[in-house]
């Protein structure tokens, strides 16, 4: 991500220090990390020191501080789905993929999510492939799903 | 666009709105809330542009994208106007029919329509649907009228008319006066009179105050403040702008979680709007007051939700809990007096201003006014948004509304109040639906997540689940709630494994006490509710955990295992083609069997073997029988034996 891109970003929010989590959310959803480089940036421009910029970029689940693989998997585990049986659901998509939540796999093609309740609880359990939904799942059905994902 | 500057140029422009919009002409109006578009609303809405065009009905129909009605189970949704009928399951390839009958030959398409499952009728209007009649709908029925992205839609159906009569017509006291006599109680969690905290913020000596929405509805299971915001956002912006008005606020937040991206949008829009038209901005309305909203996405907390977290998390900072010796109403944001409420008792604002404190009194019980929005979803039939008078009983909400237990099943359970929240048992159904009364029974109202459950759900998980929610959710500020919930998961966990031990239930019920009584916030304060409530009215499931390893509820993997009924084994193969563990035995007219030293229990064999021999079955508690012998395993079909 370009230092310029950044800038941007950061004069968007008038380069106030208490928009810092509008601005990294930003940044995360452009580039779907937060690489060094840019949150040196941002602690320079916004004058805030790195290790504050860390410790918010740890506690909120909303930042990832490592590269996302090309597809990313969200499994809903709302209460809706989980008595509809979305831990089974988290199992087989953990088994195949080889990760856990929050984990992106090495050649980079899965990162793994949980979320809670995406809205749509009447398809539950449900599950998200980069933004797309599939309901009503089932084991066999997810293996099916994550079939099409190269 | 042209500012309006006095309630007459309000009036004006609305009538104007109105006489621009024949009401004949007919409008089709699809959701496009979250539930309808996962089920394809998106391709319908275009379906129907298409379809429009091509017949050349362009300026003769008009389509609208709407917010969430709240029958999500029979999604995507379609009403059409003027005569409201309600199309369900609609899909791309009726909408040529919908078009050339309905809008063109004024024809009912039959096979669309609402089918009652026990008389068999049909229902072609909203109305005449039980999902719909049973509940009343103040508040959610407006989605389905409006577009969300359009002002002037909001305009039409009387919107800014209650700000206008606050702005001319009310002194901020009355104002105030009127809300507190509604008492309309916070719709959030706590329930809290806010007539009084903004009577509170008002009489604050700081001149600078806020006003503030919390849209971080971080139940997991609810999305009730979700389709609010996202179907009628300038509802939530009108309520605001009272109570800013009633407390002599000119700034206010909108807090809406990181996940909502729509709403931020529709939001984000709404506000861009009312500040054109003058509804928002300096000098409302020409009235001299001045008042601005900003939003701010959360960054995926729970605890932000709570109000000093949600405070400290506006500022920038990591949203962690202060204690609150003062009142966040007198010291909250940037230390100034502070009034936040949640996306819906923010909407009932402009309701109660518009049609007074007597009228919203009418509905609900002595100390529980007004409606209340529910999201019932899990083991039900009709899953969606349901608005409710406060003292309602849960059974007819789960039986009369919500259409009964699906597939046959039994009730065992409704979980209201989230993760603060608990489990009311079959025996209490006949509760009455209110803070106190919720409060009474071991759970809360919370902010409206209302969770069915049915036999096939494990109490014990259930508190698992929840602790395990908040593990992740503590801030970690303070150690009852950290290495409380901590060590009441670990215990959890470990009866759900079947290593409970005798005493275990007892310990919980200690580690809960403490949690209670010496956490910081309520996140560590309520914590222990759904375990409390579950060991209350499920203790025996507990038990049967711990002393006999037995699921009873056939949940817990760790206690299961899954079987073959050589009986009903119809050798179709099919589950031996897709068990990922290779742990099914068979072939071609050979009696499956599963391999339990190989089965890691995914549940796959049940999913996909077919319904009419449903041979694959779960046991608990008990001895896997043993594997029929080889030479046994040839099947002998019924057909052929006659
Ligand atoms: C851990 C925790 C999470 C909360 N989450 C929410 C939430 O997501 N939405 C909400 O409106 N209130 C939430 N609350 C309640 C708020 O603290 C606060 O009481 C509420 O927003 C006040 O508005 P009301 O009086 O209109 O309900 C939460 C409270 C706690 C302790
Ligand atoms: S009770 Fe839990 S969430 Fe609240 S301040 Fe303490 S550790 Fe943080
Ligand atoms: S539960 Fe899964 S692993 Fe076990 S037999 Fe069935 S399909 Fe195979
Ligand atoms: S799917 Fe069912 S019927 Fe078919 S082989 Fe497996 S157990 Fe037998
Ligand atoms: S709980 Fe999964 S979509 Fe609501
Ligand atoms: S999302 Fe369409 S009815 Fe709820």
């Amino acid at each position: 991500m370009n230092k310029g891109r950044v800038d941007q970003i950061i004069e968007k929010h008038h380069g106030e220090a208490s928009s810092l989590i509008q601005v990294l959310l930003e940044i995360q959803s452009e580039h779907h990390w937060l690489p060094k480089e840019a949150l040196d940036r941002i602690s320079e421009k916004l004058q805030v020191p790195l290790t504050r910029i860390l410790y918010i970029a740890t506690f909120y689940k909303a930042f990832s501080l490592v590269p996302k693989g090309r597809h990313e998997v969200h499994v809903c585990v709302g209460t809706a789905c989980h008595v509809r049986g979305a831990p089974r659901i988290l199992d087989t998509v953990q088994d195949l993929t080889g990760i856990k939540p929050g984990e992106t796999d090495a050649d980079l093609k899965f990162s793994l999510e949980t979320v809670n309740c995406l809205g749509c609880c009447a398809l539950g359990p449900v599950l998200e492939v980069n933004g797309k939904t599939y309901g009503n799942m089932g084991p066999s059905k997810t293996a099916e799903v994550l079939k099409n994902y190269e | 666009m042209l500012r309006i500057n006095s309630p007459e140029e309000l009036e004006k422009l609305r009538q104007e709105i109105l006489s621009r919009s024949d009401p004949s002409k007919p409008c089709i109006s699809i959701c496009a809330g979250a539930g309808c578009l996962a089920s394809g609303a998106g391709e319908v809405i275009a379906a129907f542009k298409a379809e429009i065009e091509k017949q050349g009905l362009t300026t003769d129909v008009n389509t609208k994208g709407t917010g969430c009605p709240g029958f999500c189970e029979r999604g995507p949704v379609v009403i059409i106007y003027p005569e409201e009928i309600c199309y369900l399951r609609v899909k791309p390839d009726d909408v040529p029919e919908i078009i050339s009958q309905t809008i063109r030959e004024k024809r009912v398409v039959d096979r669309l329509l609402y089918v009652d499952p026990t008389t068999g009728e049909k229902a072609i209007h909203e109305s005449d649907i039980p999902f719909y009649k049973n509940q009343k709908r103040n508040l959610i029925s407006y989605n389905s009228k409006i577009d969300s992205k359009s002002i002037d839609d909001y305009l039409a159906i009387g919107g800014y008319s209650a700000l206008a009569k606050v702005l001319f017509k009310m002194t901020a006291e009355q104002v105030l006066e009127e809300v507190k006599k509604s008492n309309l109680r916070g719709r959030g969690g706590g329930g809290f009179p806010a007539g009084n905290k903004w009577e509170g913020s008002r009489n604050a000596p700081e001149p600078i105050k806020y006003v503030l929405v919390n849209a971080d509805e971080g139940d997991p299971g609810a999305f009730m403040d979700r389709a609010l915001l996202e179907g009628n956002p300038h509802s939530i912006l009108e309520g605001l702008t009272i109570g800013a008005y009633a407390i002599g606020s000119h700034e206010g937040y909108i807090y809406v979680r990181q996940e909502y991206p729509l709403a931020v949008v529709n939001v984000n829009i709404a506000i861009r709007q009312a500040e054109e038209y003058g509804l928002l901005g300096k000098n409302i309305l020409g009235s001299g007051f001045d008042f601005t909203v900003k939003v701010h996405q959360g960054a995926g907390a729970f605890v932000c939700g709570e109000s000093t977290a949600l405070m400290t998390a506006l500022e920038g900072r990591a949203g962690e809990p202060r204690p609150k010796y003062i009142r966040s109403n007198i010291v909250g944001l940037w230390g100034r007096p502070t009034v936040l409420n949640n996306v819906e008792t923010w909407a009932n604002v402009p309701l109660i201003i518009n049609k007074g404190a007597d009228w919203f009194t009418q509905f609900g019980t002595e100390k529980s006014k007004g409606t209340k929005i529910f999201s019932l979803v899990g083991k039900i039939t009709n899953t969606g948004l349901v608005e409710v008078p406060m003292g309602i009983t849960l059974r007819d909400i789960i039986y009369k509304i919500g259409g009964g237990i699906p597939g046959g099943k039994k009730f065992k359970a409704v979980q209201t109040g989230g993760p603060s929240g608990g489990c009311i048992p079959e025996k209490l159904l006949d509760l009455e639906v209110g803070f106190d009364e919720l409060t009474k029974a071991g759970s809360m109202m919370g902010s409206g997540g209302m969770i069915v459950m049915d036999e096939d759900t494990c109490m014990v998980d259930v508190a698992r689940y929840f602790l395990n929610f908040l593990i992740d959710e503590s801030c970690g500020k303070c150690t009852p709630c950290r290495e409380g919930i901590r060590q009441m998961l670990k215990i959890l966990t470990n009866i759900t494994k079947g290593k409970g031990k005798e005493g275990d239930i007892e310990l919980l019920e200690e580690l809960a006490e403490v949690a209670i009584d010496a956490s910081l916030c309520a996140l560590g304060k309520s914590a222990p509710n759904p375990l409390l409530s579950t060991v209350r009215y499920f203790r025996d499931e507990y038990e049967a955990h711990v002393k006999e390893k037995r699921c009873p509820a056939l949940s817990c993997k760790e206690l299961i295992a899954y079987h073959i009924d050589p009986s009903k084994c119809q050798a179709c193969m099919i589950c031996l083609k897709k068990c990922p563990a290779d742990a099914i035995e068979g072939g071609k007219n050979r009696i499956h069997v599963i391999d339990q030293g190989k089965c890691t229990k995914c549940g796959t064999c049940i999913e996909v073997c077919p319904a009419r021999f449903g041979a694959v079955n779960k046991i608990s508690g008990q001895p896997v029988p043993a594997p029929i012998p080889e030479d046994a395993r040839t099947l002998v079909r019924k057909s052929k034996e006659q």
